[in-house]
């Protein structure tokens, strides 16, 4: 008699684990912990653990196939181990790089998002519409609504594409706005000092 | 150094300084796409590369870009000119360092964004089509079976051939009324236009009209209308000399 092929052999939780990977390898976009719980009929608990199980048995080194928590979500991916032959067949979403406008455009979305164009422009000093234009059409930002309701500015959010190609688990995973760069302070005392000598 | 041949490469432009003001100034290029700063960056290179300082090339460059940060500036923010008008010195800098902290982060942030791409560079993933913008859920009224395959069948009926019988103009050959006047001429002397066209197509009429022209110009007739709009009358040539109209006679 044919054994079934078991992916972890002995444990109550075979079954589940088995259908939790299935509906990932079927998913083109990752699927939240809720997904997965809904279309396997399953209580968090046990799917939380089915994940755990299957982190461990799809993980760097271990396996050409890596299980990820990515943009709100769980989901495949090639291991790195793979990355040169995969670069070969395909492409990254965002293979060729950003410009610094873009970068700094999407940082802003990120930030501060959902945010308008005119609120770009205004902080970066650039008028933002070329930028806006090309994240939008790569999928990593998109429309949210407009300003102060109908015939506002249209809005921007960035997508759950643009976790997923930054490797971050959900926005919150950004580093805190206040660690980054020279505080409001310091670029003051700096003003200060060019006016006093153009004074002195 | 001349300022105006400064060579620029910017993301929305590339060329000559001169050729930047230009377009500007024709409104062909909006002010607003151009980093100014690069443009300072630019100009300051090429004045590092020199020993001395090209005092003279310094002043003209200053104005010329004190005035198109004054025209971006309005053109950024054309609105915000009577609030930042009431701001104290003090006020003002302090709005000018708050925004220059925000921008620093900013820039911070998309550095760290740039750092962050370079490490996920190896990590390859399946894209599905757009999983982007979430789907707004679709939400149909319960339908019966039966008055969708009415509406259906509605759809599948051929719609009526539409005629297209009116837009085929027919245009007689000129040829044709020139052998048909000329015919008659031999027969006749003279004849009435009108009359000889009645019955036809408003297009054979024009085309009549034509050969009637191309007779005149050959010499073969002569024409005669007494007023706008009168009969038209043709006469063989060599008729006409031997037995004029009066023109008021007609």
């Amino acid at each position: 008699m044919e054994r079934p092929l078991r992916l972890i052999a002995a444990n109550p939780l075979d079954a589940l684990a088995r259908v939790v990977e299935a509906l990932l390898v079927v998913a083109s976009a990752p699927l939240s912990a809720d997904e997965l719980c809904e279309a396997a009929d399953e209580s968090a608990e046990r799917v939380e653990t089915a994940l755990g199980l299957l982190a461990e048995r799809y993980r760097e080194g271990r396996s050409g196939i890596v299980l990820e928590q990515v943009a709100g979500g769980w989901a495949f991916r090639a291991s790195r181990d793979a990355a040169d032959a995969c670069a070969r067949l395909f492409e990254r979403p965002v293979q060729r790089g950003l410009s610094q406008a873009a970068l700094e455009t999407a940082a802003i979305v990120a930030y501060l998002g959902p945010v308008s164009r005119p609120e770009i422009a205004r902080i970066r000093g650039v008028a933002a519409d070329s930028a806006v234009a090309g994240l939008v059409e790569r999928g990593l930002i998109a429309e949210a609504g407009r300003d102060d309701g109908a015939g506002g500015a249209v809005r921007y959010r960035t997508t759950p594409l643009f976790e997923r190609v930054f490797g971050l688990e959900s926005l919150s995973a950004l580093p805190r706005l206040d660690d980054l760069g020279a505080d409001a302070e310091q670029i003051r005392e700096r003003l200060a000092g060019v006016a006093e000598q153009r004074t002195a | 150094m001349v300022v105006r041949e400064l060579e620029l490469d910017l993301d929305a432009f590339e060329g000559p300084f001169d050729l930047l003001l230009t377009l500007v100034l024709r409104e062909e290029l909006d002010l607003a796409e151009i980093d100014v700063a690069a443009i300072v960056v630019a100009f300051i290179e090429r004045l590092a590369e020199r020993k001395e300082l090209d005092l003279e090339a310094c002043g003209e460059f200053l104005v010329l870009v004190a005035a198109l940060l004054e025209l971006k500036a309005r053109a950024l923010f054309p609105d915000e000119e009577g609030e930042l008008a009431d701001l104290g010195p003090e006020e003002a800098a302090e709005e000018l360092a708050r925004r220059l902290a925000e921008y620093r982060r900013m820039k911070e942030a998309a550095a760290w964004l740039s750092e962050r791409l370079g490490e996920t560079r190896d990590r390859f993933f399946r894209l599905g089509p757009a999983p982007l913008a979430p789907q707004p859920d679709r939400k149909l009224a319960p339908q019966e079976a039966e008055s969708l395959a009415a509406a259906l069948r509605a759809l599948a009926v051929a719609p009526p051939q539409v005629s297209l019988s009116h837009m085929a103009l027919r245009f007689p050959p000129v040829t044709l009324f020139l052998e048909r006047f000329r015919a008659l001429l031999r027969k006749r002397r003279l004849f009435d236009f009108d009359s000889e066209v009645g019955g036809l197509s408003r297009v054979e009429v024009a085309v009549a009209f034509l050969a009637l022209l191309e007779l005149r110009k050959q010499g073969e007739i002569a024409i005669q209308q007494a007023a706008p709009f009168a009969p038209i009358r043709i006469a063989r040539a060599d008729v006409e000399r031997s037995l004029p109209w009066n023109v008021r006679s007609a």
